[in-house]
């Protein structure tokens, strides 16, 4: 009687305790995005800076259509975001590299100035691509952003690719982007 | 000696009764702190004076949604940023025609179910609206059970004299 006991007793408290324990290693705050898949929204969006690219010196506003066959990638920031600074060296770096290519950078403020933005971008760097305004966070909301910095890249056919929540890395962002720059390749193959 | 022996029992019965009275109300508590987390509908606002229906209608359905950058706070009751702009797309959706589920669509495609303060009664979400009633029922299965074996006098009980034999009882 008593072993039958202490046999459904550890029955009822190993699945609870796992289950608890698989609940510490969820984090709440990350919501997994339905977006990756999806068409990605379109937006025409005024270019408050357009860096340093020579490319994008010609730029007043930016639509996502002008853009298709092309990789797009997006990164929503602000001035206030302390995670942001983590990752700004490697959009200047990165972002640099892939300039006057086919694939293209843009920064979106959310919830901030242009002229915060821009004081900002002054003290850390400017970046080598065009940051957008986005003045009711309808783009912000468009592409379900519940925070910065988070970072989107968009495919050659328009959709979005992958979702990236926090300060992206060197690894994830050309990983990712010669993982979309070669889906053009694979297609034009097929295709002769 | 049967005076002591039926004493007993009405003090155990008594015991097992408060108990199980504990138990039901401790678990009707959770169920309703559980219902009366869901939102209402619209929440009328200090000041607010007529409003249109539209407005009701904004309120309504920013109650529906939940807060993305708040921790378990809905758009309506929010006072981020986010929240106001999010507000403003509902209510902006709701002027060009929108139905109040078109809304709701735009936004669970963008965030995912995740964005509705009640999720939809469907798939593994069931569990979550039947879960605290089959415990209930299975709580009120072993009350019953218990209760029914505590208070059950074992028949060779009533020879002893002694209340000290209660402890060895089976």
């Amino acid at each position: 009687m008593k072993w039958q006991r202490a046999v459904v007793a550890v029955a009822i408290a190993i699945p609870s305790i796992g289950l608890l324990g698989f609940g510490l290693t969820r984090d709440p705050g990350s919501i997994p995005s339905p977006l990756p898949g999806r068409a990605a929204p379109a937006f025409t969006l005024a270019a408050f800076t357009n860096g340093d690219s020579a490319r994008a010196a010609t730029m007043d506003s930016v639509r996502l259509a002008a853009l298709s066959g092309d990789v797009v990638v997006l990164n929503f920031y602000a001035s206030w975001c302390l995670a942001c600074r983590d990752e700004h060296e490697v959009l200047r770096t990165i972002g640099a590299r892939y300039a006057g290519t086919d694939v293209h950078f843009f920064g979106v403020l959310y919830n901030d100035s242009p002229d915060n933005a821009i004081r900002w971008l002054g003290e850390m760097g400017t970046l080598p691509y065009p940051s957008l305004a986005d003045p009711h966070s309808h783009t912000a909301i468009d592409y379900g952003l519940y925070g910065v910095p988070e970072t989107f890249f968009i495919g050659r056919d328009g959709r979005v690719a992958y979702k990236h929540t926090g300060p992206v890395t060197p690894d994830v962002l050309i990983g990712k982007i010669e993982q979309l720059r070669a889906a053009k390749r694979v297609a034009a193959g097929g295709a002769q | 000696m049967s005076g002591c022996s039926s004493r007993t029992h009405a003090r155990r019965f008594a015991l097992a009764f408060a108990t199980g009275l504990a138990m039901t109300t401790a678990a009707c508590s959770t169920l309703a702190a559980q219902t009366s987390a869901q939102p209402v509908g619209a929440r009328p606002t200090a000041s607010a004076p007529a409003d249109s229906a539209l407005d009701a209608a904004t309120r309504s359905l920013a109650s529906q949604l939940r807060c993305p950058v708040c921790q378990g706070l809905s758009v309506q009751d929010s006072p981020s940023e986010l929240a106001q702009q999010m507000r403003d797309v509902v209510r902006q959706q709701l002027e060009n025609g929108k139905s109040p589920d078109e809304v709701k669509d735009y936004f669970v495609a963008r965030y995912g179910q995740w964005i509705l303060m009640t999720p939809p009664a469907a798939g593994f979400n069931w569990l979550v609206y039947s879960l605290p009633a089959v415990v209930l029922v299975i709580g009120a299965g072993m009350l019953v059970v218990l209760v029914r074996r505590w208070t059950t006098v074992p028949p060779d009980a009533g020879m002893q004299a002694d209340p000290n034999a209660s402890g060895t009882m089976r």
